[in-house]
């Protein structure tokens, strides 16, 4: 694991994480690369690349439709992973696939791992593999492969089973703010306020990133509050969808949060 | 061999509960009491009370003697198209709705194909006083029209559904991403076999009074309990699995489960799932799913609007991956065919997805002595309109 980027990241930065969420293949097939870049160049800290699938069960209407979009540009998993091939070249931001389980499944788990690792990918989330399933069956093949892979927890999740998932767990803990899908606008109450710091209290070995309706710079501040950091993804997905080039929305929306 | 589900919610190497944590507490709530709430004698009072004056079973096992002779064989016809609502829809919708007021729900949500769950998940909704919202794709709320109508009628709320392919797979999303959304408040009547353990297994224990009744009914009528064949149409599957339930450990049964196959099952437009899928994911079940190279869910095929789904229920995958049922695909023209044949000897009409079980009887080779009991799901009042389109059609060409 000492050569994994995400627990070299987390070593070396405890707090203000900023992890920026887009589809692979959107809004072009060929942006995946160019954003990457980008997004190292203004500061995000790492990257979640989606990849995209027909029945996004957990997203939102925002990134359903950057996944149908990406979709009808060609995207695949075997297309994102030719994309890749050679990023490590260019970019030494920690970055981690996340896509649904079928796709992954009709790859090939382990060779989707072996390729993954290959060019340079450090976790996986993949929301739709229960954790059960994931003991039995897939940790000693992402072990081998030295990848991480990323649990949700929400307001709903048990202590008992978040605790699970902590020892299971080598990089970080994805709190999802509220039951919700992806892109809700999510207010600020007390009982998310209790949720958040439940969980600080908890003394989990794993840092833990917020994530679901953090959209803008008020949002990401609020919830680097309660954790060491937060993720953003429908609403970066809604800056790529700007008039300007891609290069120069990217830049634009991180100049509002940074 | 086991043919019921095991502990961990598998039938064989399908089932699962492959969902998001974000269902996790919503499904493990169900999966820690589902069991216990329906064994309960309350409860089965309760059932059985609303399945007799509500629903009007048992239905009838009907001997169809002009069918039989037409086949050569002896033919009974399992009546559910006479239930309330007009399928066997509404055996499961109601074994639901008393299960999400023991589990306290106030608001109940559902995905509709062609509208038939929709409409019976509205009316015990009605029956129950309970907030009712049914998802259906945008293109089905078109083509029902007297469906959306109807559960409009019964005080629920109807949403179309724009996104993906606006049909019934995208509708079950969507109600899945309400249930997200959700969590606390609200319970989730899945219309068929098919989604996380437990609901294939709840699901199949509600139509599993199908399978009770024809044991008993064939025995009054030919003195033994154990048919020859059991043949019913395959969606998702819940009328099957019903049918099935009771005779799965019957070796001697043959259980025949009819899919659509479109317009050929190597046509492009065709939902013969155990045919044309693979192993892979749908709705948080591992089951045989109609799917690209790169595993992106397709849209299947077929003239009737309730055996268009892409998946097929897990324990039907297993069903024929085991060779305990044999899978038999029949195509729109056969099934429109046997609708006619069916509504012309017996005078009655029935569904277009019943109607693909009733082609599949010239498939089957049953003999003179042998008895065939045929799963009738539903009746066809509600596609008269795609009846007539088709028939004018066809006609016009000939």
């Amino acid at each position: 694991m000492e050569h994994n980027r995400l627990t070299r990241l987390f070593r070396e930065k405890s707090g203000n994480l900023l992890n920026i969420y887009f589809t692979a293949g959107y809004p072009k097939l060929e942006d995946t690369v160019t954003i990457l870049e980008e997004l190292e160049a203004a500061g995000a800290d790492l990257v979640e690349i989606g990849m995209p699938f027909s029945d996004p069960l957990a997203d939102g209407p925002t990134i359903q439709a950057s996944n149908q979009v990406a979709l009808e540009n060609g995207m695949s998993i075997k297309m994102l992973l030719q994309q890749l091939e050679q990023v490590r070249e260019k970019v030494t931001l920690p970055i981690i696939l996340m896509g649904y389980l079928n796709p992954v499944m009709q790859y090939g788990f382990e060779r989707f791992c072996e390729d993954a690792a290959r060019v340079g990918v450090d976790g996986l989330i993949l929301p739709d593999l229960p954790f059960a399933e994931y003991e039995e069956e897939y940790k000693p093949i992402l072990e081998k492969h030295g990848l991480s892979l990323i649990f949700l927890i929400t307001p709903q999740t048990s202590e008992a089973r978040i605790r699970q998932i902590d020892a299971l767990t080598n990089s970080f803990i994805y709190m999802v703010s509220s039951a919700s899908t992806t892109g809700s606008q999510v207010q600020a109450s007390d009982s998310q306020q209790a949720y958040f710091s439940k969980v600080q209290k908890l003394g989990l070995k794993n840092p833990l990133l917020i994530g679901f309706g953090i959209s803008d710079r008020p949002s990401f501040e609020m919830a680097c509050l309660s954790a060491h950091g937060a993720i953003i993804g429908s609403a970066f997905i809604k800056a790529l969808q700007q008039p300007q080039e891609v290069r120069q929305n990217v830049r634009s929306f991180l100049q509002t949060l940074r | 061999m086991e043919y019921g589900v095991n502990e961990r919610g598998y039938y064989g190497q399908f089932g699962g509960a492959f969902i998001p944590e974000m269902l996790y507490p919503n499904v493990e709530e169900l999966r820690e009491k589902y069991l216990s709430i329906i064994q309960e004698p309350e409860f089965q009072a309760e059932l059985q009370e609303l399945l007799r004056d509500y629903v009007g079973r048992p239905t009838p096992l009907y001997h169809a003697k002009r069918l039989s002779e037409r086949y050569n064989t002896k033919i009974y016809l399992k009546r559910e198209d006479l239930n309330h609502t007009g399928a066997h829809k509404i055996n499961n919708t109601v074994g639901q709705i008393l299960l999400a007021k023991r589990l306290g729900k106030k608001r109940i949500i559902a995905e509709t194909g062609a509208g038939q769950h929709g409409v019976a998940t509205a009316t015990v909704c009605a029956l129950a006083g309970l907030e009712c919202i049914v998802y259906m794709g945008k293109i089905d709320t078109e083509r029902q029209r007297p469906n959306v109508e109807k559960m409009r009628l019964l005080g629920a709320t109807v949403v179309p559904v724009t996104s993906g392919s606006q049909t019934l797979k995208d509708a079950t999303n969507e109600a899945i991403r309400d249930w997200i959304n959700h969590p606390e408040d609200t319970h989730y009547i899945i219309g068929s076999v098919v989604g996380p353990h437990p609901y294939p297994d709840m699901v199949a224990r509600f139509q599993s009074v199908i399978s009770e009744e024809i044991r008993k009914q064939l025995l009054e009528k030919e003195g033994r309990e154990l048919p020859d064949y059991v043949v019913a149409c395959v969606g998702g599957g819940s009328n099957a699995a019903g049918a099935f339930y009771h005779f799965l450990d019957e070796p001697e049964v043959k259980l025949i489960a009819v899919e659509a196959a479109g317009l050929g099952v190597d046509s492009g437009h065709s939902a013969a799932t155990s045919v044309l899928g693979k192993t892979g994911i749908i709705h948080g079940s591992k089951t045989l799913l109609m799917q690209t190279e790169d595993g992106q869910i397709t849209e299947p095929y077929s003239i009737s609007a309730g055996l268009d789904y892409p998946g097929v229920g897990p324990q039907h995958a297993h069903l024929a991956q085991t060779g305990r049922a044999r899978f038999i695909a029949i195509t729109d023209a056969d099934a429109m065919e046997a609708l006619r044949e069916l509504s012309r000897l017996e005078g009655i009409i029935p569904a277009i997805e019943s109607s693909h079980a009733l082609a599949a009887l010239k498939e089957i080779n049953a003999g003179p002595e042998d008895v065939v009991v045929l799963n009738l799901s539903g009746r066809g009042d509600k596609d008269l309109n795609t009846i007539l389109t088709y028939f004018e059609q066809q006609d016009g060409a000939q």
